[in-house]
């Protein structure tokens, strides 16, 4: 099992969330978060004071996923956060030692498989 | 016209003028919540700033086309920057007043339009395009109908601007929605409205200035001001109630946005009745009103056209619908000029009708020309990262919604260059996304 960690734009969310749907990945948590990863500050004035803004509006997405799952994952967040512009966020992925589904106990590979409606697509 | 200035009428006038332009920073407000957070500041300063642009076009130029004496088409030049236009009556009013409470109304038309274009167009490129508008189109408009122009003589009937107002700036926004075209998530993603309670608050204070902008079209504390009045209570609430019930049999559910724009809706159909017809006859315009609207504004929702704020489903079908009635239900017994069709004068619809029709025409036409026209010297919309990144920080450099953190502060003799590091903020070390 591993969990991604992607830090993203605020206004490619949708696109990235759309195309994790499409990739059948399911079950993930989102912050918005401030970050700086290089790319050009905005000047802003209040009243007289001009500042740069050093930190930007940032998605951070969590995903657990199972071995299997983690390259559709990445490939997907890659695809659909990509503006070719510095900002665009990155892509982490961390060994995760031990998953519990709270609801059921589950651990594990169990734990990180989604409940899907239909039973067949389970993986 | 009576001479002589009366006491009465300029205290309501003075008072009407004010509400009417407190409608343009409420207008900023209902359209602000309807839009997304980033782009909250550059919704209301669409408003703000016609306050300033507009209204300065208005007192040097398009005073005089709307008002001084001219051809039928267009108002004269001799009211130019104000020239003649002082403490002497105008009608029972000072001059200088009815020029100040007609440019909140140039201020108002103009701003209206911005609900079509928000969250996407280059604000110099607004600037120009309302301020041009104001002058091109507008002050003719308000000339044809109010100012002694061809349609007045004509018989249109437009008490306080359904025409001139309302059908006149929702045809520029559809003009301009279409030649902007649409925002780049339109239609991709949900782009939800980012604080209903502003767009309530700008609701209840355009309901509260259009006391004046109705009822202050009497021209003076009159009876007639009295009906216009009552007429731009009972109308709205009609309008709420119905929307409320096609909300209910919808959704099961009343929505406050709906509500909001059931309000907008009701007060734009009263508008061109407001001082002619009976408050039974504006409660069933009200009423009536309520249901192209609502179908107008669903109907829109699954076409490519963003006309992001719906300025099309509310002013252009709410002013429709009140222009058409207010041939129908018009009567002299209250204040008319003439009658409407159910008291015997089928030929006021008629009326309507062409009135509705030329003023839609020269809107569009002129609308498109002169967005062609500005779109030649400077662009109209701006670039596709400016657009997500939200146009409060790349149009205004300033954000609605500011948390403060990792703001450097910019000395000035090091502007260009090396920022003066003031104590570093511990965030930035911390900050998730660094290496």
């Amino acid at each position: 099992m591993k969990l991604v960690v992607a830090i993203v734009r605020p206004d490619k969310l949708g696109d990235v969330l759309e195309a994790l749907f499409r990739a059948d990945v399911r079950g993930l948590t989102i912050a918005r978060v401030q970050g700086h990863g290089g790319e050009t500050e905005h000047v802003e004035t209040y009243r007289g004071t001009t500042v740069r803004m050093e930190l930007s509006e940032k998605v951070r997405i969590e995903i657990g996923v199972s071995d299997n799952f983690v390259d559709p994952t990445v490939r997907a967040i890659l695809t659909a956060a990509r503006t070719g512009d510095v900002g665009d966020g990155k892509v982490f992925v961390l060994p995760v030692e031990k998953v519990y589904r709270i609801r059921t106990g589950e651990e594990d590979q169990s734990a990180v498989t989604p409940v899907v409606p239909p039973p067949s697509d389970g993986d | 016209m009576t001479s002589g200035i009366n006491g009465a009428d300029t205290a309501w006038m003075l008072i009407s003028a004010a509400l009417v332009l407190l409608m343009t920073p409420a207008l900023g407000f209902f359209y602000g919540g309807l839009v997304r957070g980033k782009n909250a500041l550059n919704t209301l300063m669409m408003g703000v700033s016609a306050l300033g642009f507009v209204g300065l076009a208005w007192a040097l130029i398009g005073y005089s086309l709307a008002f001084a004496a001219g051809s039928p088409f267009l108002g004269g030049l001799s009211r130019i920057a104000l020239s003649g236009v002082g403490l002497e009556p105008q009608g029972t009013i000072p001059h200088i007043l009815f020029m100040a409470y007609q440019g909140t109304f140039a201020i108002i038309t103009a701003a209206l339009i911005s609900g079509a274009i928000v969250e996407r167009m280059r604000f110099p490129a607004y600037l120009c395009f309302v301020t041009l508008w104001s002058v091109l189109i507008y002050a003719p408009v308000a000339h044809w109908v109010w100012g002694g122009g061809f349609l007045g003589a004509l018989g249109a009937l437009d008490f306080a601007g359904g025409t001139v107002v309302h059908i006149n700036a929702a045809v520029a926004a559809l003009v301009a929605a279409i030649v902007i075209g649409p925002r780049k998530d339109f239609a991709r993603q949900a782009l939800l409205p980012h604080n209903v309670p502003f767009t309530v608050l700008g609701a209840a204070l355009l309901w509260f200035g259009w006391f004046g902008f109705n009822a202050g079209s009497a021209l003076g504390a009159t009876a007639g001001a009295a009906l216009a009045f009552t007429n731009t209570l009972l109308a709205p609430s009609a309008t709420l109630v119905v929307w409320t019930l096609l909300d209910l049999s919808r959704t099961r559910r009343v929505t406050a946005v709906g509500a909001a724009t059931a309000i907008v809706v009701g007060l734009v159909a009263i508008t061109p009745a407001a001082g002619l017809v009976r408050p039974l006859s504006a409660i069933l315009i009200g009423g009536v009103a309520a249901a192209p609207s609502y179908f107008g504004l669903l109907f829109r929702a699954r076409t490519r056209l963003d006309d992001s704020l719906d300025v099309v489903a509310a002013h252009g079908l709410g002013g429709t619908v009140g222009a058409l009635l207010t041939g129908v239900l018009a009567e002299k017994a209250w204040g008319s000029p003439s009658d409407g069709v159910l008291f015997g004068n089928p030929a006021q619809f008629g009326i309507q009708v062409v009135a509705v029709l030329i003023v839609i025409a020269y809107s569009a036409a002129g609308s498109w020309a002169l967005l062609r026209i500005i779109g030649v010297f400077v662009p109209l919309r701006v670039s596709k990262r400016d657009e997500g990144l939200g146009l409060d920080v790349s149009q205004h450099g300033e954000e609605a919604y500011v948390r403060g953190e990792g703001a450097l502060l910019i000395l000035k003799d090091a502007l260009p260059s090396t920022p003066v590091v003031v104590p570093a903020p511990a965030g930035l070390r911390i900050g998730v996304s660094g290496s």
